[in-house]
């Protein structure tokens, strides 16, 4: 053979994508602080039944108001105090995680699985999809969130599977906008029109080839809509309009501690500092992920 | 005899990434007179796009770029201050891009830009700037230069924007003009007129080019000079005849070889190739870049190459001698 | 491979036209833009036929019909004389595959080397996993690529080993025919010719049919068998590509050869004469569409459309042209 052979010696230098990928997340910051405290969040609420001595429900008006231990009068059976009704604040907040979180992931699952396929079938067919899509994404833009939310509760009552399917079909217009131009540039590149020449079928293109190239941008929305979800859940449990007490959520303790705001603060800033982190941490990780899986979008 | 307008010596740039060093391009010297098109010629990593911008002062602060000579019409473009250098780009020495789509800001007419690069320079009123846009526009070969002023860049084609592009150039009527692949993104009938007018101009007008280009078609036909990059090395230089009529470097010889030439290369023969890649210039670099590729190479071109000339102005870098024979 | 061609044409293509709508505003009807206007090709087995032309002359229009990425707005793509339509998709990609432009953009990021090799044959379920590896590995010896590559990703290679693969990809399957749209133009000239000895290496060996597309007529020259000259959607002319080489006729293929700038330093930059216009695809000229770049251009010229002058395999659509009398070949009248 006359034509001569690629030399490859030293060629293969650069690294495989997963590995650049590894290599980039453990030099930053932001991502690894997020991947942190959302692991302890997450470590608190599988583990609650462990860390907890009490339970979250049981009442013991005897104790009530007790301060947390940092403080003067506190009682060391129970670390972070106790509340109006004298259950215990560290084993709430522990189990109080886990509504968060289950909030968190649920709502944000149910969103991205909504928004995706709305948005994937939008940018990759346009014409007519495209115009219904964002047809439905301008309608759903065009709604304020809470409000409808506050809507919907106060008709059928409030309750954790309601506040989370309600989200869940509210909070999906982020996924539907990103994966839908996300896809459209992809559409373009020639290893899809590589593909269909091959003759490759819609659903495995759609699969095989364009999936994985959105799947960063995917995950950053995804861990910021969770935020989002966790926050609004507070909210709506702090106006009486989401998770119904006793249910330890961080929204209705801050709630339930705000009329004893000035002489027993730690009912408000327990739950108020946690969420902060949690959704702090969130944001981290998801800005550490879109920087570390596009650092050419970080200018 | 007058100095020359341009004179580099020893030019390096050196871009820091990651753990180690990237040393695009490793002491090159030129010098370049009223007049004059010097073709700078390579392929892709041969350093020559860099040059060009560092001589514009175009390159970003984490680039480092160093040199023994860098003057422009006498003056140290090393050292000087920014807002100097502001001073002289756009009205001394002028740029032209490779990507007329893109180099053209979409949001303004051409007039406003064409106006614009006058008026940086020159205390002039928007009438006399629009002026001497037309004027120019006309000279680029643009008819009804008047209603082509009020249109936005995507009205245009590739051919006409690239027109646009050097009347730009040519509104404070710089002496050095650098021009990195201006036609590479043309049709080819399109690319021969924009050579034509480039070269016209630049003889009405007395000025300097430089032409960084890959296509050895384009600088056989155009160039006084030839500087053949390699590797962030120039190889081979001299004028545009000594170098076609007997390329002494090994690459230049082999890049010769491997383009088709209608009427010469056998249709149905395989072409000549250059086996191998551009090998990294991260790190320290040693001896000659092109020894992998060479089939020519010994031990000694693992130690540092000597500067040969040929004859008279025509040099090289290798240690062989130039082989009589003609290029097949 | 030359004298009489009585077999079947591998890929026929009979008058095709494909015709866009063009949005002009937001309230504005579209417009059709004709990108396509009566193209007919015929391409036999081990033929090399360059499709040459600038920007805007729906080459890549045309090789993307071939492909089965868009459809005719009329007219028939016949493979072994049989019509296949937009069903026949997967049995049009096991006869004909492309080679891209860009091997930046034709190779999945994600993908390693052998799943983009090997796409093929999972797609039209050729073989099992055994002999699939088996396969990567034969195309990947073809192709002059070293096996250790199939584990790796299209980030670690240089773009003329990604075309290298690209090629890999497109001859898995064994198709007839490639398309190769452009696809030495974006790489390094001393890579162009590796990967152009390739192709013509390949062709021998497997008896492949090319459509070559390109506008470097050098490259055009030294490959072709066959070449079809598109201006504006429509085949100005068709020969042998020694017979083009030798004789251009039409005066845009006149303007093409005469911009083709051979490295000889005692000639200048050629003045083409074809005028500063520049044609509008949505309102192409009346008449010869080529006429207000023409330098021979009469009144004629910008009132009736020129004739398809043919005599034999070959074609000149011209005003200036005739077929001779005993009707063997083109003159001028």
């Amino acid at each position: 053979m006359t034509s001569t052979p690629a030399q490859t010696a030293e060629s293969i230098v650069a690294l495989s994508p997963g590995a650049m990928l590894r290599r980039r997340a453990f030099g930053h910051y932001g991502l690894l602080f997020g991947l942190a405290v959302l692991g302890l969040v997450f470590a608190a609420a599988l583990f609650a039944p462990l860390l907890a001595e009490h339970s979250p429900y049981t009442q013991n008006l005897a104790a009530r108001m007790k301060p947390p231990f940092w403080m003067a009068g506190a009682d060391p059976s129970h670390l972070l105090g106790t509340d109006q009704l004298g259950r215990d604040y560290l084993a709430r907040l522990l189990y109080g995680a886990r509504i968060s979180l289950l909030i968190g992931i649920v709502t944000a699952v149910i969103s991205g699985l909504i928004g995706t396929t709305l948005g994937v079938a939008a940018g990759y067919f346009g014409g007519k999809v495209d115009l219904a899509v964002t047809f439905l994404i301008n309608v759903r833009l065009a709604m304020p969130v809470v409000l409808v939310a506050l809507a919907i509760v106060a008709l059928f009552g409030g309750s954790l599977q309601i506040v989370i399917l309600v989200l869940g079909f509210l909070l999906w217009d982020r996924f539907a906008v990103v994966m839908r131009s996300s896809v459209m540039q992809i559409r373009g590149l020639e290893y899809v029109n590589a593909a269909r020449a091959i003759g490759c079928t819609t659903p495995r293109i759609l699969l095989s080839e364009i999936m994985p190239n959105v799947v960063n941008n995917l995950i950053v929305v995804m861990t910021l809509e969770m935020a989002h979800a966790i926050l609004l859940e507070a909210a709506l449990s702090f106006l009486g309009l989401g998770v119904q007490p006793p249910t330890p959520s961080w929204g209705l303790m801050i709630s339930e501690g705000k009329e004893m705001m000035l002489f027993q603060p730690w009912l408000i800033t327990i739950p108020g500092i946690a969420l902060f982190l949690l959704v702090l941490a969130i944001n981290l990780l998801g800005d550490g992920l879109r920087d570390v899986t596009a650092p050419e979008a970080k200018g | 005899m007058t100095d020359p307008i341009l004179n580099v010596r020893n030019l390096t740039v050196d871009i820091p990434i990651g753990a180690g060093t990237l040393h695009a391009v490793r002491g090159i010297d030129f010098e370049l007179n009223r007049g004059e098109t010097l073709c700078i010629v390579g392929e892709s990593g041969s350093g020559k796009s860099l040059t060009s911008l560092a001589i514009m002062g175009l390159l970003g602060k984490r680039l480092q770029v160093r040199a023994d000579v860098l003057e422009f019409e006498g003056r140290d473009l090393r050292s000087m201050p920014p807002r100097e250098m502001r001073a002289l780009r756009g009205d001394r020495m002028a740029m032209i891009f490779q990507e007329p789509m893109t180099s053209l800001n979409p949001a303004y007419t051409i007039g406003d830009q064409l106006c614009e690069a006058l008026r940086l320079h020159r205390k002039v009123s928007k009438a006399e700037a629009m002026t001497r846009a037309a004027d120019l526009l006309g000279k680029v070969g643009i008819t009804a230069a008047e209603s082509r002023l009020r249109q936005f860049p995507h009205q245009l084609s590739g051919g006409l924007r690239q027109r646009v592009m050097i009347a730009m150039a040519l509104m404070c009527e710089p002496d050095l003009i650098i021009a990195d692949e201006p036609t590479t993104a043309l049709d080819v009938t399109i690319q021969a007129q924009i050579l034509r007018l480039l070269a016209d101009l630049k003889r009405e007008m007395n000025m300097a080019l430089i032409l960084v280009t890959h296509d050895l078609g384009v600088v056989a036909r155009i160039a006084d000079k030839v500087a053949v990059m390699y590797a962030g090395e120039i190889v081979e230089s001299g004028s545009a005849k000594a170098i076609f009529d007997a390329p002494a470097h090994p690459y230049t010889r082999g890049l010769l070889n491997c383009i088709p030439v209608p009427g010469k290369t056998k249709p149905g023969e395989p072409l000549g190739s250059i086996p191998g890649i551009v090998p990294s210039l991260i790190g320290t670099v040693s001896g000659c870049a092109f020894r992998s590729r060479c089939e020519l190479a010994v031990e000694a071109c693992a130690t540092t190459v000597p500067e040969r000339s040929a004859s008279g102005e025509h040099m090289y870098r290798c240690f062989h001698e130039p082989l009589k024979s003609e290029v097949a | 491979m030359s004298g009489m061609k009585n077999r079947e044409p591998v890929l026929e293509l009979t008058n095709i036209t494909k015709t866009y709508q063009v949005k002009q505003g937001m309230f504005s009807k579209p417009k059709p833009l004709q990108a396509i206007g009566g193209v007919s090709l015929r391409l036999h087995k081990k033929d090399v036929l360059g499709l040459v032309g600038e920007s805007g002359c729906g080459k890549s229009t045309l090789a993307k019909i071939l492909l089965g990425l868009e459809q005719p707005t009329s007219g028939e793509v016949l493979v072994d004389g049989k019509e296949i339509g937009p069903a026949d998709r997967q049995l049009l990609a096991r006869r004909i595959q492309p080679i891209f432009q860009d091997p930046y953009s034709s190779l999945n990021p994600r993908k390693s080397i052998e799943e983009i090799v090997s796409l093929p044959l999972v797609v039209h379920k050729i073989g099992d996993s055994a002999s699939r590896s088996r396969a990567v590995a034969k195309m990947l010896d073809l192709v002059g690529l070293p096996e250790r590559v199939r584990r790796g990703y299209p980030g670690q290679l240089s773009g003329g080993q990604r075309q290298r693969v690209a090629i890999a990809r497109a001859l898995v399957i064994n198709p007839e025919i490639v398309i190769c749209d452009e696809p030495t133009s974006a790489l390094d000239v001393s890579i162009q010719s590796q990967i152009l000895n390739l192709l013509a290496d390949l062709r021998e060996e497997l008896g492949l049919t090319y459509l070559f597309i390109s506008h470097n007529l050098a490259v055009i020259e030294h490959l072709a068998t066959r070449v079809a000259v598109m201006y504006l959607g429509r085949i100005v002319e068709e020969t042998s590509a020694a017979d083009l080489f030798a004789g251009p006729k039409h005066p845009y293929t006149r303007a093409l050869l005469d911009s083709v700038l051979t490295p000889d330093p005692s000639l200048a930059v050629p003045d083409i004469h074809l005028g500063a216009t520049f044609p509008n695809p949505i309102s192409p000229p009346p008449g010869c569409h080529f006429h207000p770049r023409c330098p021979l251009a009469t009144d004629l010229c910008a009132t009736k459309v020129p004739p398809h002058v043919q005599a034999g395999s070959s074609h000149v659509d011209c005003h200036f042209y005739e077929k001779s009398a005993d009707g063997l070949s083109i003159q001028p009248i």
